[in-house]
């Protein structure tokens, strides 16, 4: 055991305890500390985490097959670039992208199709709301049986998993427009195009960015699992499972840290849109003022 | 405004798109399996008709698409006419399956409470802890199922544990959200209706938080037990195929039995919703005892 390295670990996790304790409960008369403030505290709980997590690795010399420490992780990630680009190539850029792309294509282009019917919206919403409780990534095995071991069967997982949240969600968004506001489109004598277009899909946008959010996890989630039934010597969810095998905890972590990055970095590129788009929306004019 | 029929709203459509579906896989079955066919005429030199084709198609060995009937036929003989303790049997796998389920979704239901808890008593908590709840969910968590898995069993923990853990990290985050959502659903007039009662934080807590958060924890806790399902098959994969619902989707991979795939996907399907139902269930008894309306 190494006592001063896991005393230091914990002194720094204390003290910057108190400090975001202390930041919490200032009130900065600048908007720009204010804001910096409201980023710190949680930049500096992430850094205070990996101090930790460093010093408990060290301190108390668990084996690094088990854990390895953050420094260990961030050397192999820098060494292994090449492997890493490639596994985020096939998986993240080929798999998840189209089949993101193709997946909630399909969802809202369905959705509008069945807008006239409201039989077949009774018959298929709650359908689709069944099937976002189901254990989707199941059809993984029998998608690479028909599409083979290549990125076209995780494509295809990746669009039965994103197509029914992307359904649901833009079918109750459609029905989001008030009673007033399609009774005023028909005193203008608007068609139904017109309509959809200039009111119902504007007012569809938070509903449809919410799938679109969370398909943006599930589509990565997918594409990864997908590989463990199969796929060429590439791709992340191969890394993962293969170096698992060798013991090589360190590369799956370093693996898991791309994979947490494009995560987050896909979900916060849809994020933005959102914001670009539902402007007028009060969840995101609160977030400005 | 008309009366809402359950019949005319609910059935008829439902069971309409179920039959449509039903007679696409039966079409889709036919157009999948009949290539294999056509080789296996052409190898014993013989000319196979349309109706031949059609029949043999539904009764496939290892067909590509299996149709329906044989799903059934296959559910039927793995859940009734095997006994529940035999291995070739679906009830022992969904058994296995559904106590990692139940024990993982049982530590992540508490867990997020706790949090959500703590999240809307402290402040430092809120800013610091709820970022980082949501990027943990941007983790493809079932991406490191698989070492978790490996790594527990090289300590010495193996069995249900390690899967019952990849469930609670997945369920704990649907819950943190949806409680936290709902300790402060409360309206500032009533927080202030307790302020004049003068009572503490404690009473407020279990007077008007708690019993406020309700819709909002079953809410979540539908989402939670669903996804927990999810961290328990997936959590089968890398334990080498040995027992569970997963396990039987890997074998059945391995071995090219899509009946037995179709059979597994199915039974997770029923499992997910039963969950999801009694939760539900649990869900209207509370409200009830509330006294909400309907």
């Amino acid at each position: 055991m190494n006592l001063p390295v896991l005393a230091g670990a914990v002194l720094f996790w204390l003290a910057a305890w108190a400090l975001n304790e202390w930041l919490v409960r200032q009130h900065f008369a600048h908007p720009t500390a204010a804001n910096a403030a409201r980023f710190a505290v949680p930049l500096l709980f992430g850094i205070t985490i990996l101090v930790l997590w460093e010093g408990i690795v060290r301190g108390f010399g668990i084996p690094s097959v088990l854990l390895p420490a953050p420094s260990m992780i961030w050397q192999r990630l820098v060494n292994s670039l090449p492997t890493l680009t490639a596994d985020f190539r096939q998986t993240f850029l080929k798999a998840v992208l189209t089949g993101y792309a193709l997946g909630c294509g399909l969802g809202f282009v369905v959705a509008i199709l069945i807008d006239r019917s409201p039989f077949l919206q009774k018959g298929l919403l709650p359908l689709g709301n069944f099937v976002s409780a189901l254990p989707v990534i199941g059809v993984a095995p029998i998608m690479v049986m028909w599409f083979g071991f290549d990125w076209q069967s995780k494509v295809a997982v990746v669009v039965i998993m994103t197509f029914f949240p992307m359904l649901v969600n833009t079918v109750s968004g459609l029905a989001a427009a008030s009673h007033m506001e399609r009774d005023l489109m028909r005193t203008y004598a608007a068609t139904w195009w017109q309509t959809l277009v200039k009111l119902r899909l504007p007012a569809a946008w938070p509903f449809i960015f919410n799938a679109l959010k969370i398909n943006s996890t599930l589509a990565l989630i997918g594409a990864i699992v997908a590989e463990f039934f199969g796929t060429p010597i590439v791709g992340m969810g191969f890394r993962i499972s293969t170096e698992v095998g060798r013991m090589n905890v360190d590369m799956v972590w370093a693996e898991i840290a791309v994979a947490a990055v494009a995560g987050s970095a896909f979900y916060g590129v849809v994020a933005l849109a959102e914001r670009a788009v539902t402007f007028w929306h009060p969840s995101i004019r609160s977030g400005r003022a | 405004m008309r009366e809402e029929s359950f019949f005319r709203d609910k059935l008829l459509p439902i069971s309409t798109v179920v039959l449509i579906l039903i007679a696409i896989w039966y079409v889709a079955a036919i157009f999948l399996n009949a290539p294999f066919e056509r080789d296996t005429a052409a190898r014993a030199g013989s000319e196979i008709g349309f109706s031949e084709i059609v029949r043999n198609t539904m009764a496939q060995e290892r067909p590509v698409l299996p149709a329906p009937h044989q799903v059934v036929a296959e559910i039927w003989d793995t859940t009734v006419n095997k006994a529940i303790t035999s291995k070739r049997s679906l009830i022992y796998h969904a058994w296995i399956t559904l106590s990692a389920t139940l024990v993982g979704f049982g530590i992540g239901a508490a867990l997020g409470v706790l949090l959500a808890v703590g999240i809307v008593h402290n402040r430092a908590m809120d800013r610091s802890l709820m970022p980082w709840v949501i990027a943990s969910q941007t983790i493809p968590i079932l991406a490191i199922a698989p070492m978790i898995i490996v790594v527990l069993n090289a300590v010495g923990i193996a069995g249900l544990l390690p899967k019952a853990l990849i469930s609670t990290y997945l369920s704990f985050f649907p819950v943190v959200v949806g409680m936290v959502k709902g300790l402060r659903s409360p309206e500032t007039i009533q927080l202030d209706l307790m302020h004049t009662y003068n009572a503490s934080s404690a009473q407020t807590f279990w007077k008007l938080r708690w019993p406020s958060s309700m819709p909002y924890l079953f809410t979540s806790l539908k989402v939670a037990v669903a996804i927990s399902l999810v961290g328990a098959i997936v959590g089968e994969l890398p334990t080498g195929a040995v027992a569970g619902l997963g396990a039987r989707l890997l074998a059945g991979s391995y071995y090219g039995q899509t009946v037995q795939i179709w059979a597994a996907l199915f039974m997770a399907a029923a499992l997910a919703a039963v969950l999801v139902m009694i939760v539900g269930l649990a869900h209207t008894a509370v409200l009830k005892r509330m006294g909400a309306k309907a």
